[in-house]
């Protein structure tokens, strides 16, 4: 009778021992890019190689359709080059500001989102899947031409120059991003923790601040740094509304210079520039997760 | 010992708790005078881990009632008298769930500062004797990721005591740990019921149990099938089921 209640141990683990370490390696991504909600940049070396290789050859290119009397190829990108680094460096203003608004108010979005009262957390819901997942370049575009070109508030105005509206443009998806992230990242932290605090007494406001988000902060880093990568890439996309940023310059110079052969060793150029500053991150973000997927 | 005169710190009566159509707990009573040592055991899904938390209130109940100390736990109903409640009875649980971004000194203290708001230069006198008592003097400032099972259990019963409770739940503390953490662990909960500690134990343990309790409760499919003195129930069980159980983990 006894042999009727046996309990069957087997582990049933069928897993093939020699996928085990991809498959790992698969679900860490997998993971880490649902909490991203956003594709994991993998920015490799030999990316910026094969980068590197097609600059050269558009050089080569260059210099070959060059006639006798064009200077270098060389000497005409470092003649613009102090130029293109301005426009650069206002990519990277934007994407500072952008990053700085939204996070802020992604935050915002993100508590609202964890909110006990009903149509509080359905509206940040709502916000937050829109601007999500509206096109980039939409959202561009609605700020461009919705935003007032000055706002006036208690008799003092204040202009919105493009940049400005371009920064907010790109600050909204940013916005819903880190909205999700934090949630993610809060959806991460096992129910026990919220048990263990409950059972020691903590309200729910301190557990919230003291146990729960605390814990948050790393996990959310990595996916942070990842967003923002993404957004230092589409600050480009404020060429096309016309910002005076690294891309609209370039094609200022472009068209100065008057040599189709430039092209590619132009835009090659700009792109090496982009590798160099968001393959650093990229790395680090990597890093970070892998440092913390083994010590949570 | 407990004084069976004496009114029982906990008093359950005809406990009922479904989780959406399946019932896990099927009218259970039971009384656990203050410093007695109780221990609940049966086979996995019978309801044992539910009822201790239902006891401090993490579960609600469906119907029926519990009594711990003053609170009439099946009727609080703010967040406040739940919170107060769990200042009396503490659990701990089998996976420890140690708070990973604070030190083992950290998480004794956490509640006893924020929650109890006691000062804390008295806390921290107080978590560091805790953690001495448990025998982890020489481990204040690792995290728990740096520790082992055993040593996080300990560190969870002493955040758990840290709060000065009136009632102890274990809920199968050890059923996560390898066996020679096992003992260490044990030590512990010996010495907190030899100092009158009121403690209720779900656990796999038999020897513990038969050692360390004055009640076993033998629990299945959601009722307590029979219950009395380890001695009694352990070597002239009544029910079939019973025999059935210690049978195949004796």
């Amino acid at each position: 009778m006894n042999s009727m209640h046996a309990i069957d141990h087997s582990p049933g683990s069928t897993d093939l021992p020699v996928l085990l370490p991809a498959a790992a390696c698969m679900a860490r991504r997998v993971a880490a890019e649902r909490r991203a909600g956003s594709p994991r940049l993998s920015l490799r070396a030999e990316h910026g190689a094969v980068l590197l290789a097609v600059f050269v050859i558009g050089c080569g290119i260059a210099e070959a359709q060059a006639g006798a009397d064009n200077p270098s190829i060389l000497a005409t990108l470092w003649k613009w080059t102090p130029l293109l680094a301005r426009g650069f460096v206002f990519n990277l203003a934007i994407s500072f500001v952008a990053m700085a608004v939204g996070t802020a108010f992604g935050l915002l979005l993100g508590f609202a989102q964890l909110s006990l009262l009903r149509p509080v957390k359905r509206a940040a819901w709502l916000t937050t899947h829109f601007f999500r997942n509206a096109p980039w370049l939409v959202l561009l575009f609605y700020c461009m031409f919705l935003l007032p070109f000055q706002i006036t508030v208690f008799g003092v105005t204040i202009p919105l120059p493009d940049w400005v509206k371009a920064t907010l443009g790109l600050a909204l998806p940013v916005m819903a991003n880190v909205a999700e992230i934090l949630r993610g990242a809060m959806q991460s932290i096992p129910t026990a923790q919220w048990e263990s605090a409950a059972s020691l007494a903590f309200s729910r406001r301190q557990t919230l601040w003291m146990i729960i988000l605390p814990q948050c902060l790393k996990r959310m880093l990595p996916p942070w740094m990842n967003l923002y990568a993404i957004l230092t890439m589409s600050t480009v996309l404020a060429s096309i509304v016309g910002v005076n940023e690294m891309m609209t310059l370039t094609r200022q110079a472009l068209s100065a210079e008057n040599r189709p052969g430039l092209l590619l060793s132009f835009y090659s150029y700009v792109l090496l520039w982009f590798f160099v500053y968001c393959y650093p991150i990229a790395r680090w973000t990597v890093r970070l997760e892998a440092r913390f997927a083994v010590n949570v | 010992m407990p004084d069976s005169d004496a009114r029982p710190i906990v008093s359950i009566r005809d406990m009922h708790k479904s989780f959406g159509h399946v019932e896990v707990l099927k009218g259970i009573s039971m009384d656990v005078p203050k410093g007695g040592v109780v221990c609940i055991i049966g086979p996995s899904g019978s309801g044992k881990s539910t009822l201790l938390r239902c006891i401090n209130a993490l579960v609600p109940i469906d119907s029926g009632s519990i009594r711990v100390a003053n609170f009439d736990v099946h009727s609080l109903t703010t967040d406040k008298e739940r919170l107060a409640l769990r200042r009396e009875v503490s659990i701990v649980f089998q996976q420890y769930n140690l708070f990973p971004h604070k030190t083992a000194l950290e998480n004794v203290m956490m509640a006893p500062i924020y929650v109890l708001k006691e000062p804390r230069d008295e806390v921290r006198a107080r978590a560091i004797a805790l953690l001495k008592k448990v025998g982890l003097a020489a481990k204040q400032d690792a995290y728990p990721g740096e520790l082992s099972g055993g040593q996080q259990q300990r560190v969870a019963i002493a955040r758990s005591l840290a709060m000065r409770p009136e009632v102890m739940l274990f809920d199968e503390v050890t059923a996560a740990l390898d066996p020679e953490t096992v003992k260490e662990v044990l030590n512990t909960i010996r010495e907190l019921a030899a100092e009158g500690m009121t403690c209720m134990l779900v656990t796999h343990e038999m020897r513990f149990a038969r050692e360390l309790a004055d009640t076993v409760y033998f629990t299945d499919g959601g009722v307590i099938v029979e219950s009395g003195p380890p001695a009694v129930l352990f070597d002239q069980p009544k029910a079939d089921r019973t025999r059935a159980f210690l049978s195949q983990i004796l």
